[in-house]
């Protein structure tokens, strides 16, 4: 009895830990990083006094936060506005437990992981809304509007991205999805090529999703000042940047995964260790994208309203409908060849 | 703690909150907790699924339902501006037709049940677990090979009601001034911005009197 207990129960929250807290570390550095890279970027210096180089300012940051008072605004819906900044960190946490880091290495194996991951990245919607609503406040309000209209925009191209990855994968699992673009062509046999268009489409709609520059219409604040959390202080802004901070690296991990091959190898496996799959490669790629996410955010102004709508109705959608059928065509004549993985 | 044991707890705990969060739905006065009510229903009905091996049905549930209509919905409700005693007020005069409603939907729910547990025939195996394939795979295969036809008739009529709903609220206003996307790329920066050469400093004039600002 006690003994399958701590098999069900001890072991998956082990686990879980094992997963989250690295996470929650690398989010620490991932702020950092962005601030050194747009230091850089802007021929700046970036956080350099605490610590080595700087490294020990996101702890900081951290520390000043949580001992910051949580402030509730005049009228505001009391229940909601704590239970805001939860909503949006539970999904972008809990989206991380189908994650494959390396053949062997993952959570939960889900058949249907890809659902599950649309399932959850669609839910941390609720954590924007309930926060511009709850907090009595039109800046939060209009911000919270800009963010749903936006979300749910640029969803559904994302979706039918991953879709047009089903068709060719022929799996919902993100195991067998990367496993399908094993093969001894290397770099050349993930799905990138094949599905370049939707490729870049998924990850424009990923930067998109998590509200960062240059669609931060959410949060804008030349315009609405903070948007949607601009009442919050204190520990309850800090789940706000945690989650959107996480979501910015799961969506580098899932264009990793899904379209580079995850911890597969770019060279043929003839190379010796270099040729080996492993869990180093996953992070590597995954780095670059969380890169290109900083990249974007010092380069480009922001975009206009009826812009996002018109690039994300208009233009993406589209685009991957129209592959959906090219990728149909290529599995179905046998253009892309799909490896069965070891 | 055996695997059906555990499995019962989940399904009365699922079940508990799907029951309390619908009955909060239409209980709760704040139309906003309703509709996050109305949520956690769905939420809970799809781990109900999940428990059943339905993980397709239960995460479409989510992400169409949760993720989709009712944040939609959510939207809407936030911009009403709803006096709730007025909501009160007639709450005696309408109780009898909801009365009348409830109870013959529960009159067909029996009818229903009553009917079902006439068939002798028990539920099967579940097919997916039979055929040995992943509940996903087999609802595809069975969607798109078997039921092909009323899957294409439902997807047709599911088209005209989008195109229907796009008619139906799409006006055009006379006086409205629309940017046109396509002009705007095309435009060059030469026709908007004029770069004009100058020295970065002007040379000054040391013999010129003092100017009349810097005086004042």
């Amino acid at each position: 009895m006690a003994d399958q207990l701590i098999h069900q129960l001890l072991i998956p929250v082990l686990y879980i830990v094992a997963i989250v807290l690295p996470l929650i570390i690398a989010v620490a550095m991932f702020v950092y990083w962005e601030r050194k890279v747009i230091g850089w970027m802007h021929v700046r210096m970036g956080p350099n006094k605490i610590g080595p180089f700087g490294l020990l300012q996101a702890f900081a940051d951290v520390v000043k936060l949580l001992i910051k008072e949580v402030i509730l605004p005049t009228k505001a819906n009391r229940a909601l506005y704590y239970l805001a900044p939860l909503l949006a960190l539970i999904p972008a946490l809990a989206a991380w437990a189908v994650v494959p880091f390396s053949s062997k290495m993952v959570l939960s194996n889900a058949n249907a992981g890809v659902l599950y991951l649309l399932a959850m990245t669609s839910m941390g919607v609720y954590g924007i809304i309930l926060a511009g609503w709850a907090s009595n406040s039109r800046y939060a309000l209009l911000g919270a509007m800009r963010s749903a209209a936006q979300v749910i925009s640029y969803e559904l191209a994302m979706g039918l991205c991953l879709v047009c990855v089903l068709v060719l994968a022929g799996s919902l699992n993100l195991t067998d999805i990367v496993n399908a673009q094993a093969g001894h062509k290397g770099l050349f046999g993930w799905f990138w090529l094949p599905l370049l268009p939707v490729f870049v489409i998924y990850f424009i709609s990923g930067v998109a999703e998590t509200n960062r520059a240059p669609f931060d219409v959410a949060e804008g604040e030349s315009e609405i000042v903070a948007g949607f959390h601009v009442e919050y202080s204190g520990s309850a802004f800090a789940i706000f940047f945690l989650a959107e901070y996480a979501n910015m690296i799961l969506v580098s991990f899932l264009a990793a995964i899904l379209f580079m091959g995850g911890w597969l190898s770019p060279f043929p496996d003839t190379w010796g260790f270099i040729g080996q799959g492993g869990f180093i490669w996953l992070f590597i790629k995954a780095f670059l994208f969380a890169f290109m996410f900083l990249w974007f955010r010092a380069t480009f102004p922001r975009y206009r309203y009826d812009q996002i709508m018109r690039l994300g109705w208009k233009v993406f959608i589209p685009i991957a409908i129209v592959w959906v059928l090219v990728a149909g065509c290529m599995k179905y004549y046998g253009l892309v060849t799909i490896g069965t993985g070891v | 703690m055996n695997p059906q044991l555990f499995q019962l707890i989940c399904f009365y705990a699922f079940g508990f909150v799907t029951v309390a969060a619908a009955l909060s739905v239409i209980t709760l006065k704040n139309t906003v907790h309703a509709v996050l009510a109305l949520v956690l229903t769905f939420f809970s009905a799809a781990c109900l699924w999940m428990l059943l091996d339905a993980e397709f049905l239960a995460l479409a549930l989510i992400v169409v339902y949760v993720g989709a209509v009712m944040v939609l919905f959510l939207f809407v409700v936030m911009m009403l501006d709803i006096d709730q005693e007025k909501m009160r007020e007639g709450f005696v005069k309408f109780l009898p037709v909801g009365l009348i409603v409830a109870a013959a939907m529960l009159v067909e729910m029996l009818g229903l049940i009553g009917v079902r547990a006439m068939h002798t025939q028990v539920m099967g195996a579940d097919p997916a677990a039979a055929a040995g394939t992943s509940n996903t795979a087999w609802l595809g295969r069975a969607l798109y090979t078997q039921y092909l036809l009323p899957f294409e008739v439902a997807a047709l009529i599911l088209t005209v009601g989008v195109v229907a709903a796009v008619a139906l609220t799409l006006r055009q206003r006379v006086d409205a001034r629309y940017e046109s996307a396509s002009q705007q790329v095309k435009v060059n920066p030469r026709d908007r911005v004029r770069l004009v050469k100058m020295a970065a400093e002007r040379p000054v004039d040391e013999t010129a009197a003092p100017s009349q600002e810097s005086k004042s």
